[in-house]
């Protein structure tokens, strides 16, 4: 298995587990005295599922099992694969932050901030679609 | 991998890029307001990414790595209707929520992905078998003897 594919599943398994622990919190919110500013997580809970584990997880095993581009580049474009990684990541770690600080403070910089993390994840997305098309072929 | 594979999978990153798209102007606009009729967009979203791209790319992957009747892996007409019927569902009840059509609408999208989803299964259910058998579990030998 490529060291890119162990990046891609290796880090979706630590967001399924923030995930997780977030989605265990904000139930908790109902039994526990845990701080108001938790109910802001929700859309956190679930893209950090959806994108961060699922997507995640897509993106390393597509890497790894997808037909090969050619004999010379097998992946690809490895510089574009690699940047859809960090591009992914800052996105959904940026947002993870971001948009709770977002909704309790006023000020622009932390909207600034969820703006920049939609940038991110929207160009890793797309630089894995013109890799991953590429490879989308019989052979 | 098939042309029926191929087909699935990159209509899922079509759905993909449009998904994201969407969502990044969404999550632009919690940050940096741009305009509230964004919001029109989220059911659009939230269909093309689960649906559209999840569920879809996972089809297409199934239909190509599933285990095969030896090399043939069989009578696929359920799954070319199975990729219509998704994407049309798909595109009908997302936008049905952007522009508020009738109900109808958006339920007739979500019969055709119920329809799509059960003619996949319909057809995927016995591929799901131990190595060295054909459809409807039958061993090599026995394909042989049924046809002398």
């Amino acid at each position: 298995m490529p060291i890119l594919t162990r990046l891609f599943i290796k880090t979706s398994f630590i967001y399924l587990i923030v995930a997780l622990l977030i989605g265990a919190a904000l139930v908790a919110r109902s039994v526990l005295p845990l701080p108001p500013w938790l109910a802001g997580l929700s859309p956190v809970y679930f893209h950090l599922l959806m994108v961060g584990w699922v997507t995640q997880l897509i993106f390393g095993v597509a890497y790894w099992m997808l037909p090969k581009y050619s004999q010379k580049q097998p992946h690809g474009f490895d510089g574009v694969w690699w940047a859809s990684f960090w591009l992914l990541n800052a996105g959904v770690l940026l947002r993870m932050f971001a948009e709770p600080m977002r909704a309790a403070h006023t000020g622009a910089l932390w909207g600034w901030a969820v703006a920049a993390s939609a940038v991110l994840q929207w160009l890793a997305g797309l630089a894995f679609v013109f890799n991953a098309w590429l490879r989308t072929k019989e052979r | 991998m098939p042309q029926l594979s191929r087909r699935y999978i990159q209509m899922a990153f079509f759905n993909l890029i449009w998904g994201l798209t969407f969502g990044a102007l969404l999550l632009y606009h919690k940050g940096v307001p741009l305009t509230p009729l964004l919001w029109r967009l989220l059911p659009l979203h939230i269909e093309l990414m689960l649906v559209g791209w999840l569920l879809q790319f996972i089809m297409g992957i199934g239909f190509w790595i599933f285990p095969r009747f030896w090399r043939s892996r069989g009578n696929d007409t359920p799954v070319r209707w199975a990729f219509w019927l998704l994407n049309i569902g798909v595109w009908l009840a997302g936008l049905s929520g952007v522009f508020a059509l009738p109900a109808a609408i958006f339920l007739a999208g979500r019969i055709f992905e119920l329809a799509s989803g059960a003619l996949f299964v319909l057809y995927a259910w016995r591929r799901i078998k131990p190595p060295g058998t054909g459809e409807w579990g039958k061993k090599r030998g026995e394909r042989a003897t049924s046809g002398s």
